[in-house]
C-alpha cells in the first residue's frame, strides 16, 4: 500500500480536538518556576536617565528584579549578520529604540504579583527624536539610531547582472513606479512563551520555548550567553500554536530569560500577552520599492531596476536583513530577463526589529513585480495574462538560471496559466467588465499574478548581504540540510525523530507515510518524535520550519533514514536466507525473495540486531538507529559575481481574483478566487491544500486589512485584535477553487516542493492588480482598506 | 457591590464538567486562569485576553462565554463545560472526525474553542433551522486553516444530523 500521495487526515487531530495538545503554556518542566513580567519602553526613541526599582521588593511575592545593566554581567551583544557594527541585547541598556523594549524584568510567585511590581519601578527617560519615514531615516537622519552608523543604514549592497543599462536605454517603453509594502505581522493565536533554567553548579542552561528554528540561531544565543554551545540545551514543546515564521523571533526572550534565571537564581517562565506581542515581537519588513522596467514595443520584458528600502526597526537582528535577499535568486520572477540592476538598503527606525513572516521577502517583491506586469499590459495595450505568457520562462529551458543565478528546477508556467484562466472564466469575465456600463457605485475587476515559489532555503543566501571581498575574508556558507532517525527496538516498535519543529504542518503523519511506505509496515507501528532537543537529536544549522522546507528536504532526511534502515535489515536478511540482497525486497513488513515471502518481517530482522548481537555478520552493527543528514541539491555558497541559487527547489502558483469594489465605501468584496499551483508530487494533497488555505488567507489579510499602524511619535495604534484586523471566516471568499499540477522537483528523492507560502507572495499582487483593473487606477501600496480605496477613487475623479 | 482586598482570598464554588471544585482565590484571578492554572484544565486556551480570538471559550449554564472576560469569583456556583468535559460525551465523536475528515484544525490552538462554539450551535440547530457557519465562526480567530476545513466540517456534521433526522 502506498501511503505518500494519499490525503491521508491527521494522526495529530485527536489529541488537538480533545484538548490535549502540551503548548508551552502548559508546562510546568521543572520545579520551583516563577514568573516573568516585564517592563517596556513607553517611548519609541529616549535615553534612560534612571531606573529606580528599590520599591519592587516591597511587594509581597516578588523574588527580584533586573535592569539593562544587569545583563552585562552575563551576556554579550547578540552577533549580527551585517558588517555595519550595531549592538543588540535583548533588553535597553541605556537607550530605548522602540516602543515596548524591556527595560526591567521582575520575577515574583505568579504573573498577577509580577504585574503588580511592575508600577512601583520608576524610570527617568529622556524622549530623542523619532525616526520613522524609511527613506527620510536614511537620507536625511533626524538623528542616528546608533552612534556608529549615522545614516541609520544598517546594510546597502548594489548589484548588477547582465547590462540593464544599455538595455533599459534601449527599450521602447519605460515603466517606472514606486510602491509601498506594509509592515504585517503572522499573529499566531498562541503568543510567545519560555521557561529558563540554569544550573549553577554545572554552569549550563536549559530552555524551553516556543521556537522552531532556524537553529542557526542556537550559535547566536550562545555566543549572546557566553557560552559554549553544549551548554545551551534548547527543547520545544510537544505542540507549537502556530508561528508562520514570527516564533523564531522569540530567541531574544529565550535569552533574556535565561540571563535571568542565572541572575536570580531560580527556574522562570514567561508567557507573551498579545499587547506584549504586538508591540514588541517581531514583524515582516516594510518595503519601498522604486522599480523600473524595460519592454520592446511587442511586450519583451528586457531589464529590471530595483530600488528597496526595507524598515528592519530598531535593531538589525539576525537573521535579517534576509528579508532583502531571501529572494535573490527568483528576483525576476517567472520572466526571462537578463539584465537586471538591483539596489538594496536595510534602514533602522524606532520600530520593532523584524525578522520571519509567512512569505518572508516574497510578497514584499512580488506586490510590486506582479503590479509591473499589470501596469505594463496596459500602457503596451495588451492582456496582463498575455503579456505573462510571453515573457515566461519556457518548458524546455529548466533547469533554468535566472540572472542572479537562481536554478529554476523544473516547471511549466504556460500550462499552470492555461489551467488557472480556464477554471476561473477570465476571458468571459473580461468580456463581461468591457461591455458593462459605469451604473451605480460597484465596479468588477479582475487580477493575476503569477509566483515562481522558492522553499529550502540554502543558508549560503544571507551572506550575500556582504560585498564579495568581506566574504572572501570568511569562510563560505551554504547547504539545505535537515536530519532525521528512524530506529527500531527490540519488539519491532519504530520511533523516528525528526528535527523539523512542527507548529501545527502535520509533519508526523506525513512522516508516519513515508515510513510506512519505506518498510511496509502500518502506520500505527510508527511513533514519530517531533519536539526538538538541541542534546539529543539529530539536528543542523538549518534544521527547524522556515522556507517551506519540510517536503523538500525533512521528507527527504526521513525517507533516507528509513532507506538506510531498509537496507540494513535486507542485508541482514540476505545472509539470513543465504540469498543476493539484491533480489530481495519487503512487502507487507516480511522479506520477499523471487521466490515469493518469506519468515523473516521487519520485527524479527531489527530483533535479532538487538536480542543477539553475537550472530550478527561482519558489517552489520547492533541495534537499529539509523540518522540520515540529508542535503538538497545545488545549494553552493554565492560567487563571486554575486550568483545565488537562494532556494533549493522552485514551485510556481498562478492566482486570478475577481472583485467587485463599490466607489462610494471603498469595500472590496472577492467574487471569487482560484489558485493554481505546481509544488511537484504532493506527499498528502490534504495536507497541502490546508497549507494553501492557510496562506491565502494569509495573503488576502495582508491585501486587505492588516497593517501594523504608527503614529508620528512611534506609538502603535494597532496593539489589540480589535485594531489589528485580521481575517475572520466570513472575509474568505466561499468560491475558492484551488488546483494543481505536478511536475516534480527532479533533484530531491521524494519530487515534493513547498507550498505553504506562494499565496502570501501572491495574492497582494492579485487583489491590487483587479481592484487596479476594477477602478481603473494603478495600486502602489498595501493593504486596500476601505479608505485607501475611496482615496484612489477620488484621486482618479481629480485628475480625469 | 462587595468590595475586596487585593490580598483578600475569597472561596468560590464551581461545577466544572461535572465535578464539584471548592478554592480560595484571589478576587482578580481570572476564569480563564482559574481553569488552567487551579483545575489544570489546560485545553481552555487564551490568545489574547480581550475577547477577541475566542480560544478561551467555555460552556457557562450550558452558554458559549469567554473565560478571559470573566473573573472565577462572578461565576460561583455556575456550571461549566470546558473542552476536556465535552470529548467524554459519546456524540463527541463525530465531531472529532468531522473536524479531522475536512482538516479543519492545523497547530490546534484555537481548535477546543471552536469545537465548543460548534458543538452547542449543533446543539441548539433544528432541522428546519441550519447552523450558521458565518455566525458561529464569528467570534473566533484561525490564523492556520483559513477556515475553510472548519467551515466544510460544520457542513458535513450537518448533513450528518438532517440525515439522522430525517430518516
Ligand atoms: S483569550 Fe479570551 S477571547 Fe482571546
Ligand atoms: S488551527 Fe492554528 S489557529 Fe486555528
Amino acid at each position: 500500500m502506498a501511503w505518500i500521495g494519499q490525503s491521508i487526515p491527521r494522526f495529530e487531530d485527536g489529541r488537538l480536538i480533545n484538548g490535549h495538545g502540551q503548548y508551552i503554556a502548559d508546562l510546568t518542566p521543572v520545579p520551583g518556576i516563577q514568573h516573568v513580567a516585564i517592563l517596556r519602553s513607553p517611548h519609541a526613541h529616549a535615553r534612560i536617565r534612571r531606573i529606580d526599582t528599590s520599591r519592587v521588593g516591597t511587594v509581597a511575592g516578588v523574588t527580584g528584579v533586573i535592569t539593562g545593566r544587569d545583563l552585562l554581567a552575563v551576556l554579550a551583544p547578540f552577533p549580527v549578520g551585517v558588517p555595519r557594527p550595531v549592538t543588540y541585547y535583548p533588553m535597553a541598556i541605556d537607550r530605548v529604540r522602540y516602543v515596548g523594549e524591556p527595560v526591567a524584568v521582575v520575577v515574583a510567585n505568579s504573573r498577577y504579583v509580577a504585574e503588580d511590581a511592575l508600577d512601583v519601578i520608576e524610570v527617568d527617560y529622556e524622549a530623542l527624536p523619532v525616526v520613522s519615514d524609511i527613506e527620510a531615516a536614511c537620507q536625511r537622519p533626524p538623528v542616528a539610531l546608533h552612534e556608529n552608523v549615522p545614516d541609520n543604514v544598517a546594510n546597502h549592497r548594489e548589484f548588477t547582472y547582465g547590462d540593464p543599462k544599455s538595455a533599459l536605454h534601449h527599450a521602447d517603453v519605460l515603466i517606472r513606479e514606486r510602491f509601498v509594502y506594509p509592515r504585517n505581522t503572522a499573529v499566531p493565536i498562541e503568543t510567545y512563551g519560555v521557561i529558563a533554567h540554569y544550573e549553577q553548579s554545572t554552569d549550563d542552561y536549559t530552555v524551553w520555548a516556543n521556537f522552531h528554528g532556524p537553529f542557526t540561531l542556537h550559535s547566536v544565543m550562545a555566543h549572546a550567553l557566553k557560552v559554549s554551545t553544549q551548554k545551551l540545551r534548547i527543547k520545544t514543546p510537544q505542540d507549537i500554536g502556530g508561528s508562520y515564521g514570527v516564533k523564531s523571533a522569540v530567541y531574544p526572550y529565550m535569552v533574556l530569560l535565561a540571563a535571568t534565571s542565572r541572575l536570580l537564581g531560580c527556574s522562570v517562565k514567561w508567557i507573551e500577552d498579545r499587547l506584549e506581542h504586538m508591540k514588541a515581537s517581531s514583524s515582516a519588513s516594510a518595503r519601498i520599492s522604486y522599480v523600473t522596467a524595460g519592454f520592446s514595443r511587442d511586450g519583451r520584458f528586457q531589464a529590471l531596476d530595483i530600488k528597496q528600502y526595507d524598515d528592519v526597526g530598531a535593531y538589525i537582528r539576525a537573521p535579517e536583513p534576509a528579508t532583502l535577499y531571501r529572494v535573490h535568486g527568483n528576483l525576476t520572477g517567472a520572466y526571462d530577463v537578463r539584465h537586471v540592476h538591483l539596489e538594496n538598503y536595510a534602514v533602522m527606525t524606532n520600530r520593532v526589529p523584524t525578522g520571519l513572516v509567512r512569505g518572508y521577502g516574497g510578497p514584499q517583491l512580488y506586490f510590486p513585480l506582479e503590479r509591473m506586469m499589470d501596469i505594463a499590459a496596459r500602457q503596451l495595450n495588451m492582456d496582463p495574462a498575455e503579456l505573462r505568457r510571453a515573457n515566461f520562462i519556457k518548458r524546455d529551458q529548466f533547469p533554468y538560471r535566472t540572472a542572479s543565478g537562481g536554478i529554476y528546477d523544473s516547471g511549466d508556467y504556460t500550462a499552470v496559466l492555461d489551467t488557472a484562466l480556464q477554471a476561473s472564466g477570465y476571458e468571459a469575465f473580461r468580456e463581461t467588465t468591457r461591455n458593462l456600463q459605469d451604473s451605480g457605485p460597484m465596479r468588477l475587476g479582475i487580477g493575476l499574478a503569477a509566483v515562481v515559489e522558492p522553499s529550502g532555503s540554502n543558508m549560503g543566501y544571507v551572506t550575500i548581504a556582504y560585498t564579495p571581498e568581506e566574504r572572501a575574508r570568511q569562510l563560505p556558507k551554504s547547504g539545505a540540510v535537515s536530519a532525521a532517525t528512524v530506529a527500531i527496538d527490540a519488539l519491532g516498535g519504530i520511533t523516528v525523530q525528526i528535527d523539523s519543529a512542527p507548529e501545527g504542518q502535520g509533519h508526523v503523519t506525513v512522516v508516519r507515510q513515508i515510513v510506512a511506505d519505506v518498510l511496509t509496515v502500518p502506520m500505527e507501528s510508527i511513533r514519530v518524535i517531533a519536539e526538538m532537543d538541541t542534546a539529543i537529536t539529530p539536528w543542523t544549522i538549518s534544521s527547524g520550519s522556515y522556507s517551506s522546507r519540510f517536503a523538500a528536504a525533512g521528507a527527504n532526511a526521513v525517507f533516507s533514514a528509513a532507506q538506510k534502515v531498509k537496507t540494513k535489515l535486507l542485508a541482514l536478511a540476505a545472509q539470513q536466507l543465504g540469498l543476493d540482497n539484491k533480489t530481495l525486497r519487503f512487502e507487507e513488513g516480511r522479506v520477499w525473495g523471487v521466490q515469493g515471502a518469506t519468515d523473516l518481517t521487519v520485527k524479527r530482522l531489527a530483533g535479532l540486531t538487538h536480542w543477539n548481537p553475537a550472530g550478527l555478520p561482519a558489517g552489520i552493527s547492533p541495534g537499529v538507529y539509523e540518522t540520515s543528514y540529508f542535503s538538497l541539491p545545488n545549494v553552493d555558497p554565492p560567487t563571486a559575481e554575486d550568483l545565488i541559487n537562494s532556494s533549493a527547489t522552485y514551485g510556481f502558483l498562478v492566482d486570478v481574483a475577481k472583485v467587485a469594489v463599490n466607489t462610494e465605501t471603498g469595500k472590496i468584496t472577492v467574487l471569487d478566487y482560484v489558485t493554481v499551483h505546481d509544488a511537484g508530487r504532493l506527499l498528502n494533497p490534504l495536507l497541502a491544500d490546508g497549507q494553501i488555505y492557510g496562506g491565502l488567507a494569509f495573503g488576502l489579510g495582508s491585501a486587505l486589512y492588516e497593517e501594523l499602524r504608527y503614529d508620528e511619535e512611534g506609538q502603535l495604534l494597532t496593539g489589540s485584535l480589535m485594531d489589528y484586523l485580521v481575517p475572520t471566516a466570513s472575509e474568505i471568499p466561499e468560491s475558492l477553487t484551488v488546483l494543481h499540477h505536478h511536475t516534480r522537483a527532479p533533484g530531491i528523492p521524494l519530487g515534493a516542493k513547498g507550498l505553504g507560502e506562494g499565496n502570501v507572495m501572491s495574492a497582494g499582487a492579485a487583489i491590487a492588480n483587479a481592484v487596479s483593473d476594477a477602478l481603473g487606477v494603478e495600486i502602489c501600496s498595501l493593504p486596500l482598506s476601505p479608505r485607501a480605496v475611496t482615496e484612489s477613487v477620488m484621486k482618479k475623479g481629480g485628475r480625469g | 457591590m462587595t468590595r475586596y482586598d487585593k490580598d483578600q482570598r475569597v472561596p468560590v464554588t464551581l461545577t466544572v464538567n461535572g465535578r464539584e471544585y471548592r478554592r480560595w482565590i484571589e478576587p482578580r484571578l481570572l476564569l480563564s486562569d482559574f481553569i488552567r492554572d487551579e483545575l489544570g484544565l489546560t485545553g481552555t486556551h487564551v490568545g489574547c485576553e480581550h475577547g477577541v480570538c475566542g480560544a478561551c471559550t467555555i460552556l457557562l449554564n450550558g452558554t458559549p462565554v469567554r473565560s478571559c472576560l470573566k473573573l472565577a469569583i462572578d461565576v460561583g456556583n455556575g456550571h461549566i463545560t470546558t473542552i476536556e468535559g465535552l470529548v467524554k460525551d459519546d456524540e463527541f465523536d463525530a465531531l472529532r472526525q468531522a473536524f479531522s475528515e475536512n482538516h479543519a484544525l492545523q497547530c490546534g490552538f484555537c481548535t477546543p474553542g471552536i469545537v465548543v462554539s460548534v458543538w452547542d450551535a449543533l446543539k441548539h440547530a433544528s432541522d428546519s433551522d441550519l447552523v450558521d457557519w458565518e455566525d458561529v465562526l464569528s467570534g473566533h480567530l484561525c490564523r492556520c486553516t483559513g477556515y475553510v476545513g472548519i467551515r466544510q466540517a460544520i457542513k458535513a456534521l450537518q448533513a450528518k444530523e438532517g440525515g439522522e433526522a430525517k430518516a
